[in-house]
């Protein structure tokens, strides 16, 4: 049960998390500048945009949350963390970010999906 | 929608930023903390202690600095480029990290680990194949 209970909030608060940021930099436009005082300004931006820090909030969630679940050292759990997060992205991304996530799209994070597995497991 | 004539350029350069300085930077600030050790009696005195050598250890700014890299230019990218693109394209950073490991201190990498990160690859592959931006610019 506390497993599943880190489960979902690895895989939840982090796509989540990362939603929100990437929203948020949507906001705030395409970058074009990226010389040092551009870049410094677009930083401050950045900080004033509360859903910038609403995602932070949820990435150091599920960070936290991955640690409490890797000491528990139940490889069953963390493998499928690990690959259900790229899964949960695009999902994320077409429902709330109105990305057009096409076949070719799903098929390379599926087979992403699978290497990331692979390479959890041979950790074992 | 009218895209910028190097859109799949800067995405991709920033992209290697991403795949580059985060596992450089997770390497340094592991490398960091495992010249200082850990506490063995938790007083104030040797936390203290402990938290000095980590504000004067080298390895720990160094690592901050390129965690810092790869986050500003995480943030960067995600404002011209789909998150479904981005995410996946960066796990080849798995990639990255054994072959750092591999190369530079001499780790072992097994074949189902290689495997892994050849199947990564692809996977990678395919989608830097799609177009990086499908919603509309802001």
């Amino acid at each position: 049960m506390r497993e599943l209970v880190f489960l979902f909030l690895v895989i939840g608060a982090g796509t989540g998390g990362e939603l929100c940021v990437s929203h948020a930099m949507k906001t705030l436009g395409e970058v074009h500048d990226f010389r040092p005082a551009a870049l410094a300004r677009f930083a401050w931006r950045a900080a004033r945009v509360a859903r910038m820090w609403v995602g932070v909030s949820l990435m150091t969630l599920a960070f936290f949350s991955l640690l409490a679940l890797l000491s528990m050292e139940n490889v069953s759990f963390v493998v499928p963390v690990t690959a259900l997060s790229y899964v949960g992205a695009p999902v994320g991304a077409a429902l709330f970010l109105g990305e057009k996530i096409n076949s070719q799209r799903w098929l390379g994070v599926l087979v992403v999906c699978l290497g990331v597995t692979l390479v959890w497991l041979s950790r074992r | 929608m009218k895209d910028s004539p190097f859109l799949h350029l800067k995405t991709y350069i920033f992209l290697l930023f991403i795949v580059l300085f985060a596992p450089l930077g997770n390497v340094l600030l592991s490398r960091g903390m495992k010249g200082i050790g850990s506490a063995a009696r938790w007083e104030p005195r040797e936390l203290l202690h402990i938290l000095v050598r980590i504000l004067t250890s080298g390895y720990i700014w160094l690592g901050i600095a390129f965690l810092l890299v790869f986050f500003i230019a995480y943030m960067l990218v995600l404002t011209w480029a789909d998150y479904s693109y981005v995410q996946p394209a960066s796990a080849f950073s798995f990639a990255v990290v054994a072959i750092f490991g591999f190369w530079l201190l001499g780790e072992k990498v097994n074949l189902l680990r290689w495997t892994g990160i050849a199947v990564i690859c692809l996977g990678v592959f395919v989608v830097g194949h799609t177009h990086p931006r499908t919603t509309e610019k802001s």
